[in-house]
């Protein structure tokens, strides 16, 4: 049973930008962090004098590995001319970014700073698929990636425990995909901004202009499950089932909430945040949940005093198809072994009951993994202040949204839940 | 009986030796493997080792299309994919293994809940010796 916790004040979100998610030959992390910065100045809708922020929290995750250049808390606070003020990473492997909302919320809430900038970046792209795979795995646990798992084995292996347990099939992975990619054209930063539908058309035609024998799918599951137009990764991963390699950033302004209204009339309140830890399928008591999202899930609910029931939408960490099945269990959305059918009926669309992933998620939207938490921030942040244009939720009194973070293969997880007032 | 720490570095030697073993709490009997030094039932440190039989049954897998530089550097690939999987043993716990005697181009007739057998899988022409954990059907 956890402690019940409180913030020692509140904290509300004042401001958030994200750059445009996709594979740069010719952007670094301060090109885009300078990026996500600018959308985030220009989103505080009272102005912001950038001299006020008292301290930087960023997220990254492996940017030693995959730029060959590492301590890039300073190098991003040089950029945004934040310097000599301090700044400092935070590493959670994929939940590097939740890290740093979490300290800046805390930094707060503690009385020692008003204005806290938090955010993330990931520049992965100047590598291999192979190499990309490798820095991934470092993020497992030890004794899976000897064995030879990636991260789309673990979660491959993951995938076939729930299978086992709960009669889902390949098919329930590929409702979570068809709808992350409905959902992903109405996202302009999204990297993937295309239906499953618009891919296997615009395949056929091209096919069909160059004289060659189409195939003719019927339907998107169709498509997904040839094997020519969807291959293996690990099995029963496919492409389809993992999210892509992808530069980006993301931030978030954090005031304390007694002068949130000196920036905004609208400022969206941090009311949950809880962090947990996990230790690998060899200490796992069950492989089809993850213990470390259940006990973030609590502290959340917890130190909000709210249920899963008030959470309206989310957005999660869908590395993986599977994945997304199993955090929406995890978080108390649907019953564990309920969440593929929940899917399966349309309850997670753009348009039904609990919409997740409204941004297209990370199989659409992009992972540079450790820009991710403070990108699906944004998602959320966007969605409560009614200004995600196409893509905006057709809930009315649109409320409290959750945010969903998961780092490597469940050792780090967050779950954090943001309202409007 | 056995001196060594309770490491990694000692499981793996026992796994050169071809020995699967774990570690058990003299406090309160829990059984680990790989071995722990701390017991995470009852925070004791007072270990003994103890070896497993190598039997159990698999409880999860897949089969790995896209590898790893280490694993292609021993001839895996799309063309030549590899079984990676999870264990439950007998004696209770689970384990991290290759899975070796499934055929790789069929994974979609693989059975969770089937019973394994260990096999230790030396790795060639490297120095200090290296061997993994492997299971294959019993
Ligand atoms: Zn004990």
């Amino acid at each position: 049973m956890q402690k019940r916790r409180k913030l020692g004040r509140g904290v509300a979100i004042v401001g958030a930008g994200m750059s445009k998610f996709a594979m740069f030959k010719d952007k670094d992390s301060k090109d885009l962090f300078a990026e996500a910065y600018r959308e985030m100045l220009a989103s505080v809708d009272k102005g912001v004098d950038p001299a006020d922020i008292d301290a930087l929290y960023l997220g990254n995750f492996s940017n030693d590995y995959f730029a060959h250049q590492s301590h890039w808390g300073p190098i991003i606070s040089d950029i945004i001319g934040h310097a000599p003020k301090p700044a400092t990473r935070t590493e959670g492997a994929c939940a590097s970014s939740a890290l740093a909302l979490r300290e800046g919320v805390f930094a707060i809430a503690s009385g020692f700073y008003d204005m806290v900038l938090v955010g993330g970046v990931e520049d992965m792209s100047k590598r291999t698929t192979e190499e990309v795979a490798e820095g991934l795995a470092l993020a497992t646990v030890p004794y899976e990636g000897r064995v030879g798992f990636t991260f789309p084995g673990v979660f491959g292996a993951v995938a076939t425990a729930y299978f086992a347990k709960y009669g889902a099939s390949r098919e329930h992975l590929m409702n979570v995909t068809i709808k992350s990619h409905n959902n992903a054209p109405l996202n302009p930063k999204a990297q993937f901004p295309l239906s499953i539908r618009d891919m296997m058309n615009a395949k056929m035609e091209s096919m069909k202009k160059k004289g060659m024998p189409s195939p003719e799918w019927k339907d998107e599951k169709a498509f997904l499950s040839d094997p020519k137009a969807n291959p293996t990764v690990a099995w029963p991963m496919h492409l389809f089932d993992c999210c892509p390699i992808s530069d980006g950033a993301s931030c978030a302004l954090l005031v304390a909430e007694e002068i949130a209204r000196n920036f905004t009339d609208d400022p969206i309140h941090v009311v949950g945040i809880g962090q947990g830890s996990g230790r690998g399928f060899h200490a796992s008591a069950d492989m089809t949940y993850f213990e470390a999202t259940r006990y973030a899930a609590q502290e959340a609910y917890g130190l909000s005093g709210l249920t899963p029931q008030d959470v309206q939408f989310s957005e999660v960490h869908d590395c993986f198809s599977i994945a997304e099945i199993l955090h929406i269990e995890d978080l108390g959305f649907f019953k564990p072994g309920e969440g593929y059918k929940a899917v399966a009926e349309g309850a997670t669309r753009l348009d039904g009951p609990k919409p997740i992933n409204t941004s297209g998620g990370l199989k659409c939207k992009g992972h540079p993994v450790g820009a991710t938490g403070t990108s699906q921030i944004y998602e959320v942040w966007t969605q409560l202040r009614g200004k995600a244009g196409k893509r905006q939720i057709p809930i009315k009194d649109l409320r409290i949204g959750g945010a969903h973070n998961l780092g490597g293969t469940g050792g780090t997880c967050t779950f954090t839940i943001l309202e409007r007032r | 009986m056995e001196q060594r720490p309770f490491s990694d570095t000692s499981y793996n030697q026992f796994l050169n030796e071809e020995k699967l073993m774990g570690s058990r709490c003299k406090g309160c009997g829990a059984r680990y493997v790989p071995p722990r030094p701390i017991c995470v039932q009852c925070h004791k440190s007072e270990m003994e080792w103890v070896e497993m039989k190598g039997n159990g049954t698999l409880a999860a897998f897949t089969c790995i299309t896209v590898a790893p530089t280490f694993m292609v550097a021993q001839g895996y690939n799309r063309k030549n994919p590899y079984y990676s999987g999870v264990v439950d043993l007998d004696e209770g716990g689970r384990v991290d293994a290759r899975i070796e005697g499934l055929d790789p181009a069929h994974p979609e007739s693989v059975k969770v809940g089937m019973p394994m057998k260990v096999r230790f899988l030396h790795r060639e022409g490297v120095e200090p010796k290296e061997t993994y954990l492997a299971f294959e059907p019993a």
